[in-house]
């Protein structure tokens, strides 16, 4: 029972990135909102707060956000056997596309009825991930922290008005979060 | 010989790219163009865009098309394994971190901080992508509006935040419909 709930969980973590990642066109960010639909809202294997440590893990790793964020996902469902299945599903099918496009690739770029299906589908991932965002700042505003918000705002000055590099962002966020810990005054009194 | 190589190279790749594609684009090119000549400057121009065309990290791309023209089917799986190979060990460290101390309260307020910003950076990843949209890569003024673009990306959001649809099939059918309404108005795609 148990080892078939496993090999059920691999199974469906294998066809779950892979089928997110052959769809998923545009930068990590893209395929982190596709991740957070399926695991979070979908299939509840994470909490959004979960989805959302990742996605800053994932970032501040090197490598691709997407296979960053699998690897993530993959050993806190599964291990590292989890981690592997999951790596593979995000990997294949961009391996598998490009090596057929870099057989034609002239064709394929220069083609304007692909371009047509291309620019309509970047209005969808426009939407796809400004939804998720609506929903993931909703929770923010919620929470009712100062603190909270004050990061929200400042942190999409930085990185859409300022265009400040993202890993900056991200480590000044966790050094304030340390900082919280580590002067008890401040810490105290919030609590 | 030159499988270890493309290993070697891609793995550099993937080591020292943090923060996804647009960092890892440069150190492609120093790799395979400047250092190793497995691409011409144009040739890299048509994998940068096929790369921003198909599904897939720009890293993941670059080194499955590399792969294949210098060595085939072998070299692109070599090459790609090279290039996820730092980050599946750097970042299996950390999933096993973050499950063990997830409930440190020192990692809680630091991840507590994350949280918000990481929110902001995926509302300006998105928001950059639509003013690609809506203005074509062009000037933000009006006369630039592409207002097909505009009422797609506008449906799309409505239908995902009220009927709550499947989002591949929402931005499927974006696609087909972009296509359909050029097919009808004969306009050249942009």
């Amino acid at each position: 029972m148990e080892q078939n709930n496993h090999k059920f969980l691999l199974r469906k973590l294998f066809f779950s990135t892979l089928y997110i990642s052959s769809f998923t066109f545009g930068g990590g960010f893209v395929i982190v909102t596709f991740m957070k639909r399926k695991f979070v809202d979908e299939l509840h294997w994470l909490t959004e707060q979960e989805m959302l440590d990742m996605t800053a893990l994932a970032q501040s790793s090197p490598g691709a956000i997407a296979v960053n964020a699998s690897i993530l996902v993959g050993w806190h469902m599964a291990g590292a056997l989890g981690a592997a299945v999951a790596v593979l599903g995000t990997i294949l099918p961009p391996m598998l596309i490009l090596s057929v496009i870099s057989l034609f690739y002239a064709a394929f770029a220069s083609n304007p009825y692909v371009a047509l299906v291309l620019k309509g589908m970047q209005a969808g991932v426009a939407a796809v991930i400004l939804d998720v965002v609506c929903g993931l700042g909703q929770n923010v505003v919620k929470e009712k922290k100062l603190l909270s918000l004050c990061i929200m705002a400042a942190a999409f000055i930085a990185t859409f008005v300022f265009d400040v590099n993202v890993v900056y962002i991200i480590l000044a966020a966790g050094l304030i979060g340390l900082l919280r810990v580590y002067l008890p005054l401040k810490g105290g009194r919030k609590k | 010989m030159i499988l270890l190589q493309l290993f070697l190279s891609f793995l550099q790749v993937g080591m020292f790219s943090i923060g996804g594609g647009y960092a890892a684009m440069p150190l492609i090119q120093n790799q395979v163009v400047e250092l190793h000549s497995w691409l011409t400057m144009a040739e890299f121009t048509d994998l940068v865009t096929i790369a921003e065309m198909t599904p897939g990290p720009i890293a993941i791309n670059a080194a499955t098309f590399v792969g294949t023209r210098v060595a085939g089917p072998l070299g692109a799986v070599v090459a790609t394994f090279g290039s996820i190979f730092p980050a599946c060990i750097i970042v299996s460290l950390l999933a096993y971190v973050y499950r063990r101390y997830q409930k440190l309260p020192a990692l809680q307020s630091v991840l507590g901080c994350l949280r918000p910003a990481v929110v902001s950076l995926i509302a300006a990843a998105g928001l950059s992508i639509l003013q690609t949209v809506i203005f074509a890569g062009s000037a933000i003024q009006l006369s630039a509006v592409d207002w097909i673009g505009a009422v797609l990306f506008l449906a799309a959001f409505v239908i995902l935040r009220i009927k709550k649809w499947n989002p591949i099939l929402v931005m499927s059918l974006c696609g087909a419909a972009r296509l359909a309404v050029g097919l009808v108005m004969k306009l050249p795609a942009a």
